[in-house]
């Protein structure tokens, strides 16, 4: 109370101080403003977002039918030039376990998980997305270097997580187009 | 006015013990999957101490603090008697029971599922019920903290809340809502299948639910941080708060819109659309708002201090301010942690940089800095200054005291920066092991050796933290006089109805809740067939 008979409100100080304040809330609003249009932006303009969709699969019958049946997992040629590559992860493994793609072309990674949370990463990319079973997650890619990525899974998934690394084999695009030829699904097996 | 200072006590000691018992965990996680361990021959170990670490750090010894300060609070600030003591025990003892029938599962490896649950795993049950006993033994505190607000308003009908009371309150608000994502998952989801009723669960849901909990709990652990900064340090400091009205805007804020953001950590995940994640990347943005404000209100009343001090010129007066004192190097730590982690905090809200970083070492670095470093080490500032005032003895060796948060500081840079590196270089999270003779897992090889080292520097830290608090106890009796909270500049005489309850910014809180997770909720709920097969840990 004593400060209150010191300094009135009414007082130069006091409108100063009010006067600061305001300014650097005012400062603080337009930063959020920018960076949520900046979000909007780049999402909208560029289509740099987060998966968009929600797809659904029952992981207990993965394994059955479907489009995450073994003979379906792997990396495809469509015919529009772009490639599709379907992959599974389970306690401690992904398959397959080494997916190979074409350089400097459109890649789709669809994925889900047939037990419990798994992620994907692929080392010195931003390619990263959850597994998550009953739903499939998709990515799109387009790598520019050929070589050999690391793509540990990223999210714990028990006992055996520290030993779930798969690998991402990136080759020439006329190379990738040689081998796709005989239809099929590719990976790094027969290589 | 501390009159219960036993009870007040019980909970510090608790916190600060199983903190300590955390803290030899994360140092000894640091060093086993560094170079310089040895593999273990059973990683599961690791999992055992990482959720030990998880589920101690992040629901036991914040939650402890933040219920010990706020019973100080109550008595100090309010000047009034804690009402509902027996309860305050009760609360104490179900925490205590609570952590114990937790930690016995989670010894025996038969709960290694982590703090963050993540089910389909699941786990042994009495794990999960020992956390909701915590929740609930907390859940006392908020009910208490409300009544006693309540019985002093009549007896002071219309006067301003004291801020560090009307603080305390908002946060215990925020806490009682935002654990209740967390109770759903656990009492619809989770529990029901760990004790064998069903053997299916809805995993994206239970993410979401979990999201509730995973954002807002960060901001129910900086509470008592954002008290200290305001009513603590600038009379610890010789200040004074440069705004009253600001202070209150801004725990309001947080308690408004710490809540409806949680699904930014589900940036990555498939089970939402990405329309409800921009509107949850949005409003993350509003939560800086917040502390922005409180940076600038903090400085401000630090540099009143430093001009009474004789301080001059346009930043001259840094020099004057009382840099001996404990508080205010652990003000100016806390400040320097939460500018970096905020700015690391920036890239993971982000809609489109998140992807970058998402679930890697990054993450752990981002928050060991923010929780660990901003937050914690001003845990440490309040124990040092309700010390005197619980124990009725001083702490004598400031030096120590300086060394100790020295010691925290530079454990907490050498700790976290390095592993936010590794982040970028892509390194995943919560393993037990890597292979650093891999060429490409190789070149991490530095920085995680840094990160061990880091660590080693903290658990010093840690134990000389515990050893000032302990020598405290037995030091020799002083007075440490009437326990005061900061004054501002501008006293308040009235404050609007607005800024002196907390009803309506509840009604926000929920509200906006209800608006952001309500449909991604309901939508998942009422879908069909996304229940997938329960994991049980142990039984592989």
């Amino acid at each position: 109370m004593s400060a209150e008979e010191t300094h009135g409100n009414g007082s130069a100080s006091t409108e100063v101080a009010a006067r600061v304040e305001r300014r650097w809330a005012t400062i603080a609003a337009i930063i959020i403003v920018m960076m949520a249009l900046l979000a909007a932006f780049a999402g909208i303009h560029r289509a740099t977002m987060p998966q968009p969709r929600v797809e659904t699969t029952d992981p207990s019958r993965l394994h059955l039918s479907g489009e995450f049946v073994e003979s379906n997992l792997g990396s495809v040629l469509e015919a529009n030039g772009n490639v599709t590559v379907r992959a599974i992860g389970q306690q401690y493994s992904f398959t397959p376990a080494c997916i190979v793609v074409p350089a400097d072309t459109p890649i789709t990674l669809r994925a889900t998980s047939a037990d419990v949370v798994h992620g994907i990463l692929i080392q010195g990319t931003n390619v990263n997305t959850m597994l998550v079973p009953g739903y499939i997650s998709e990515q799109l890619m387009r790598f520019t270097k050929t070589g050999d990525y690391l793509m540990p899974c990223q999210e714990f998934c028990s006992f055996g997580h520290e030993g779930m690394w798969g690998k991402v084999k990136v080759i020439d695009k006329a190379e990738f187009a040689n081998r796709a030829k005989g239809g099929g699904r590719l990976s790094c097996v027969g290589q | 006015m501390l009159v219960n200072r036993k009870l007040i006590l019980a909970h510090f000691w608790l916190a600060f013990a199983v903190f300590g018992i955390a803290l030899t965990l994360g140092a000894w996680q640091m060093f086993i999957r560094s170079p310089i361990g040895t593999w273990l021959s059973n990683p599961e170990l690791y999992y055992r101490s990482l959720t030990a670490h998880g589920t101690v750090m992040g629901y036991v010894f914040p939650t402890l603090v933040a219920m010990g300060f706020g019973y100080a609070i109550s008595e100090a600030a309010l000047q009034q008697r804690l009402v509902g003591v027996r309860w305050a025990w009760a609360g104490f003892w179900l925490i205590v029971i609570g952590s114990i029938m937790a930690v016995i599962p989670i010894a025996l490896g038969r709960a290694s599922v982590l703090y963050t649950f993540y089910p389909p795993l699941i786990g042994n049950v009495f794990y999960y019920l020992g956390v909701v006993l915590v929740v609930v033994g907390s859940w006392i505190w908020v009910a208490l903290m409300s009544v006693n607000l309540r019985i002093w308003r009549k007896a002071h009908p219309g006067a301003p809340v004291p801020l560090a009371m009307f603080a305390n309150v908002a946060g215990s608000y925020l806490w009682a809502w935002t654990a209740v994502g967390a109770a759903l998952e656990l009492l619809l989801q989770i529990i029901p299948v760990a004790a064998g009723l069903k053997n299916t669960i809805d995993a994206g849901l239970a993410r979401i639910f979990f999201s509730w909990t995973l954002h807002a709990i960060v901001y129910f652990w900086l509470m008592p941080t954002y008290i200290a900064y305001y009513t603590i340090v600038p009379r610890a400091i010789g200040g004074r708060v440069y705004s009253d009205t600001m202070a209150r805007i801004s725990f309001i804020l947080f308690l408004v819109v710490a809540m409806p953001i949680g699904m930014h950590h589900t940036f990555a995940d498939p089970q939402v659309g990405a329309g409800f994640k921009f509107i949850h990347s949005a409003f993350t943005a509003l939560v800086t708002l917040p502390t922005f404000l409180t940076v600038f209100t903090i400085c401000a009343s630090v540099e009143i201090a430093a001009r009474l001090r004789g301080g001059r010129g346009l930043f001259g007066w840094i020099t004057a301010l009382p840099w001996d004192n404990p508080m205010m190097l652990a003000l100016a730590f806390s400040f320097v942690m939460l500018g970096f982690g905020g700015a690391g905090g920036l890239i993971n809200m982000s809609y489109q940089l998140d992807t970058s970083i998402h679930n890697t070492q990054w993450i752990t670095g981002h928050f060991h800095l923010i929780f660990g470093g901003a937050i914690v080490i001003m845990y440490f500032a309040i124990a040092y200054d309700l010390w005197p005032h619980l124990t009725g003895r001083e702490l004598v060796d400031l030096r120590l005291i300086r060394t100790q948060l020295w010691l925290w500081f530079v454990g907490m840079i050498v700790t976290t920066f390095p592993w936010h590196w590794v982040g970028i270089l892509g390194m995943p999270r919560r393993m037990a092991y890597f292979d650093f003779g891999d060429p490409a897992i190789a070149p991490q090889a530095l920085s995680v050796t840094l990160s061990a080292i880091g660590g080693f520097i903290l658990l010093a830290s840690g134990i000389m933290f515990i050893v000032i608090l302990a020598r405290g106890m037995r030091a020799p009796q002083a007075d440490a006089g009437a326990n005061r909270f900061a004054l501002a500049v501008h006293q308040p005489a009235t404050v609007p109805v607005a800024l002196n309850t907390h009803a309506l910014w509840v009604a926000l809180m929920i509200g906006l809740t209800l608006t952001n997770y309500g449909y991604p909720i309901l939508n998942l709920a009422l879908s069909e067939g996304t229940s997938v097969p329960a994991v049980y840990v142990g039984a592989q």
